[in-house]
């Protein structure tokens, strides 16, 4: 049983790897670190906002949220009736994921590191080569509607971490980054760039359409917005190594 | 005339105490008059409609806009709580920046094509602007790679590069601090090797509460517009 707030968390072993898009040396190395098991749920949410108000729908500021900020929420502190307890949070932005995680010592994951334990499947740490696994990843995408389930509702992975993929789509810490490996040019003022062929060029797998439609999405995200099918979890450092 | 707004003032102050001993203190602050001046130097102790012109009143009172602004909104970068160092060594939050128009653009000292292009851009903009408003513009320059530009570094920057004088700051932040700040400007970046980044070539302005109210895109475009929403911040 849990009995403070502090979502459970399991550590995940650190590594190489190659990401989809990367670094010009392309491998990225991955420290050890621990990672929440479950997306952060409405129930934990409401408890964070009941003791820091100022994340609480009226009281946000246009620098830090949108219109749509928890936009399903009957009140401030009260959700609507089809949204449960135990399902992941979502509409919410960029800092207040990020504060949220602070809160709790924590922090929002890199990139590289959801990518790096999202590419697990329940049996293979890098399981990005399976046919199965990118077509379950792909079938999710196109379902509708799936972040009305609880937390937990689809499969426990490798590490022992759940719902990376099958709930909601999940906020990370350096999601802005940029798409291209060379100097900066005005090529990367136009968020369309994410969308077409130049972008995809220095991708490492071009079968991966999975992981290069979440680099596009988050490329497409600014810090303010929220979504309906957004939400997210933390992570934190293993000090323990 | 100054006279007879001496006395319209005295009577509605009388007038005030009479009724509200609170709105005194309040309205004998700020005084409002007519932008058109319709009915002279006539003064308002309360914002509301010229009965001439019908145009709304404006406060008239320097000090009195001034304590006004004192006031953080929604939409100000001084809502951010990160610390930062300067070149200069002192440890700051953005809030102490407040007061003149920001000019802002994100960098890194060891790049080698597009800062060094920024850097001249930001140099352009200061240099086209008048003499008479050069107190009242600070231009900051934000390093996205903290490891690197330390104080020390930034400040052997400022002089290489000759942007070292009173009106130039450099902040080196903490990794999650400029990850923030460039959420702020939807601004993007990544590391890409240990010594390089690519990011968006944005230069932002600030008016003096810290909102934003122009991004010039690119490097080496024509900053004519980016001048005058600069000269723009700093008379209103």
């Amino acid at each position: 049983m849990i009995t403070n707030c502090q979502s459970k968390m399991v550590p995940i072993k650190g590594g190489n790897y190659i990401p989809l898009y990367g670094r010009d040396s392309m491998k990225v190395s991955i420290n050890d670190f621990l990672m929440d098991v479950y997306p952060v749920t409405n129930k934990e949410y409401l408890a964070f906002i009941k003791k820091h108000p100022k994340w609480q729908r009226s009281k946000t500021i246009k620098l830090f949220v949108d219109g749509s900020y928890l936009r399903e929420w009957k009140t401030d502190t009260t959700l609507n009736v089809n949204q449960k307890l135990k399902s992941p949070v979502t509409q919410v932005s960029w800092f207040a994921a990020k504060s949220y995680c602070e809160s709790q010592g924590k922090r929002l994951p890199t990139v590289d590191e959801w990518e790096y334990v999202a590419m697990a499947n329940k049996t293979m740490p890098d399981a990005r080569k399976e046919e199965a696994y990118n077509q379950f990843i792909l079938g999710w995408y196109e379902k509708p509607k799936t972040f009305n389930q609880t937390i937990g509702s689809t499969f426990r992975n490798y590490w022992r971490v759940y719902d990376l993929h099958g709930l909601v789509w999940e906020w990370t810490s350096d999601f802005n980054s940029v798409l291209i490996s060379g100097e900066s040019r005005k090529d990367v003022d136009k968020d369309s760039n994410l969308f077409c062929g130049s972008a995809a060029i220095n991708a490492t797998d071009l079968m991966n359409y999975a992981a290069f439609m979440r680099y596009a999405i988050r490329g497409s995200l600014k810090a303010r917005y929220s979504m309906r099918n957004l939400g997210f979890r933390c992570v934190k450092d293993d000090k323990t190594n | 005339m100054k006279q007879l707004t001496y006395i319209l003032l005295i009577v509605t102050v009388t007038l005030f105490v009479s009724c509200d001993k609170k709105a005194v203190k309040e309205s004998s602050k700020v005084e409002y008059q007519c932008p058109m001046k319709c009915e002279g130097e006539k003064v308002y102790s309360e914002k509301g409609i010229c009965p001439v012109c019908e145009m709304d009143l404006k406060s008239n009172s320097r000090k009195a806009s001034k304590v006004i602004s004192d006031e953080i909104s929604d939409e100000s970068i001084f809502n951010l709580t990160s610390n930062w160092n300067t070149e200069e060594g002192k440890s700051i939050t953005l809030k102490e920046l407040k007061g003149k128009t920001l000019v802002m653009v994100m960098i890194y000292t060891t790049c080698k094509a597009a800062c060094p292009r920024l850097t001249a851009d930001m140099r352009n903009i200061e240099g086209k602007i008048p003499a008479e408003y050069k107190k009242d513009i600070q231009y900051v320059l934000v390093s996205i790679d903290p490891k690197n530009d330390t104080p020390k570094r930034l400040k052997e920057f400022a002089i290489e590069n000759y942007i070292d004088g009173e009106e130039w700051t450099f902040l080196q932040g903490t990794e999650i601090g400029i990850r923030e700040f460039s959420n702020v400007l939807a601004l993007k970046y990544k590391q890409i090797s240990p010594l390089d980044f690519s990011h968006s070539n944005i230069i932002s302005v600030f008016n003096p509460q810290g909102e934003l109210v122009h991004q010039q895109e690119g490097l080496g475009v024509d900053n004519k517009e980016t001048i005058t929403k600069i000269i723009e911040t700093v008379q209103k």
